[in-house]
């Protein structure tokens, strides 16, 4: 319990960090120790094989995009865009807002949350193998198909300016 | 118990650490000695005998050099960038089983650091992490030629991740695990991986090539049109840090392709072996044979980097995108069909 303590620390830190730094290529790389600490959160709570596809995914292959984008742009201090009060004090409402919504919703989970908790070899590969491809076989299929059209999608972005020209 | 446990994996780590050190700086020299054989000349021979002292002089060198950080570097990145290349090249080894549970002193140890259920995802992700070394340092660097170096790494690192995990699935196919262990012990004997996977195995290769940046894919480095692309600036022991790196990325991919595909440490006739000379000697035969294997891998780098050109670097992408990630599917779908196939012909 008391490494729980340390990590959820450090990824409130890193959280915190990704967004006061002023430099962009810091913030994101701020944000990838963030990452690192989520995957030190799923190996405690047992779950090996999203602890391993967060750490490939997000911080292996998003994480490099996002540098690779901040790079290029080169952007400093003097270059960020400022944005005006009013819509600083709308995004906090708006923060605020999602934060009391996320706490309401943590409190009515607390009680029920436990039991859920009991087979804890569900996170291996194989059992979660086992109940993707029969409890939740419609829903992965399904996502599947969502992340295909964003690709086409993304495709046919990339595609159009060929075309046109 | 506890404490021999504890003992037994400081013990495994410490030498592994030694030897992935060793092995890596020993390629420097082998890399030297193979270029100059294969271009006819005579190589390193001054420093001891055929040069052997070599990399302990280039090692002396690197420290005493001047360190020179750029003015309009970032200095924090700028260090932390080899640094991390340096670190996370050493990861990999720590899932690898070097040979069969050997009898040491009437306890067995397995000689493999710790067997981890996702074993090849893990060392997928450390591949993954790698990128972030060279992408650092070259954007830290403040440098035109670094950052051009630094944003070559990481597009073509993503590529070839793509079809080097899909080249992976379809192994994974074959051997139904995702651990070491288990994966190295269904190759028993003569039934190594790549009898069953060889396009996989062709697809892995040129990926890992891709990957730890060596010759026909150098584009990071690349000096003919970038100096020295992402280590451009640097300089003394930080640039030695890079090519370390470099160097043992090459021994974690030909350990990682010669446990995967070529059995590991196993070999024909290995029952035989282990029955004559018992629990001690017999896996040790194991695992020189699981190191004739690296070295081979590691020979077969060197050869190509000295016989093989530079590949352009639009070539570099559409080889990635348009040839090794359909073929890696078509293997696949092939072996998906030849699975369920004989699962049928089975059944009748």
């Amino acid at each position: 319990m008391s490494l729980f303590y340390v990590v959820a620390f450090l990824s409130i830190i890193f959280a915190l960090l990704v967004i006061f730094t002023k430099n962009p290529v810091h913030s994101v790389l701020y944000l990838i120790a963030t990452f690192f600490t989520f995957t030190i959160h799923y190996i405690i709570l047992n779950a090996q094989f999203l602890a391993v596809v967060n750490f490939i995914v997000y911080m292996g292959a998003i994480m490099v995009l996002f540098l690779f984008v901040l790079m290029l742009m080169n952007l400093n201090k003097d270059t960020e865009p400022m944005k005006s009060t009013l819509l600083k004090v709308v995004g906090a409402i708006a923060g605020g807002c999602l934060l009391v919504t996320l706490v309401g919703s943590m409190k009515t989970l607390s009680s029920a949350s436990t039991t859920a908790m009991d087979n804890t070899g569900i996170g291996l590969v194989e059992n979660l193998g086992k109940v993707l491809f029969s409890d939740f076989l419609l829903p992965f299929e399904l996502s599947s198909i969502l992340l295909l059209a964003a690709m086409v999608g993304a495709v046919l972005l990339a595609k159009r300016d060929n075309k046109t020209a | 118990m506890e404490l021999e446990f504890f003992i037994e994996k400081t013990a495994l780590v410490l030498v592994l650490f030694v030897l992935t050190l060793t092995i890596a700086a020993y390629s420097t020299w082998a890399e030297r000695k193979v270029a100059a054989w294969l271009q006819d000349r005579v190589g390193p021979n001054r420093a001891g005998p055929f040069g052997l002292l070599q990399p302990l002089a280039d090692g002396g060198k690197m420290f005493f050099k001047e360190e020179i950080i750029p003015n309009g570097a970032n200095k924090y990145l700028f260090i932390a960038g080899p640094s991390l290349a340096l670190l996370v090249s050493f990861l990999g080894t720590a899932v690898i089983p070097f040979g069969q549970s050997i009898e040491i002193f009437g306890r067995v140890v397995p000689l493999q650091v710790t067997d981890i259920n996702v074993g090849i995802l893990y060392i997928f992700g450390i591949v993954s992490l790698g990128v972030y070394g060279i992408m650092i340092g070259g954007w830290a660097s403040n440098n035109k030629y670094s950052l051009m170096g630094a944003i070559r790494g990481a597009s073509q690192n993503i590529s070839y991740e793509i079809a080097m995990g899909l080249s992976i699935i379809a192994l994974l196919m074959v051997t139904n695990t995702l651990s070491f262990k288990e994966i190295a012990a269904q190759q028993h004997g003569w039934h190594w991986n790549v009898l069953y996977q060889p396009l996989g195995f062709l697809i892995f290769l040129i990926c890992a090539f891709a990957e730890t940046n060596r010759v026909p894919f150098d584009l990071p480095e690349c000096e003919t049109e970038l100096i020295g692309g992402y280590q451009t600036e640097y300089s003394a022991f930080k640039m030695g840090a890079y090519m370390f790196a470099e160097y043992i990325n090459m021994f974690v991919s030909s350990v990682v392709m010669a446990v995967l595909y070529f059995g590991g440490y196993n070999y024909p006739g290995m029952d035989a072996v282990n029955q004559a000379l018992g629990p001690t000697w017999g896996p040790l035969i194991g695992v020189g044979v699981m190191f004739f294997k690296i070295i081979a891998f590691i020979f077969f780098f060197m050869w190509v980097r000295w016989t093989v050109p530079r590949f352009r670097y639009d070539q570099l992408m559409d080889l990635g995108w348009k040839v090794l990630i359909p073929l890696a599917i078509a293997n696949i779908v092939i072996t998906a069909i030849v699975i369920v196939g004989f699962d049928l012909f089975n059944k009748l």
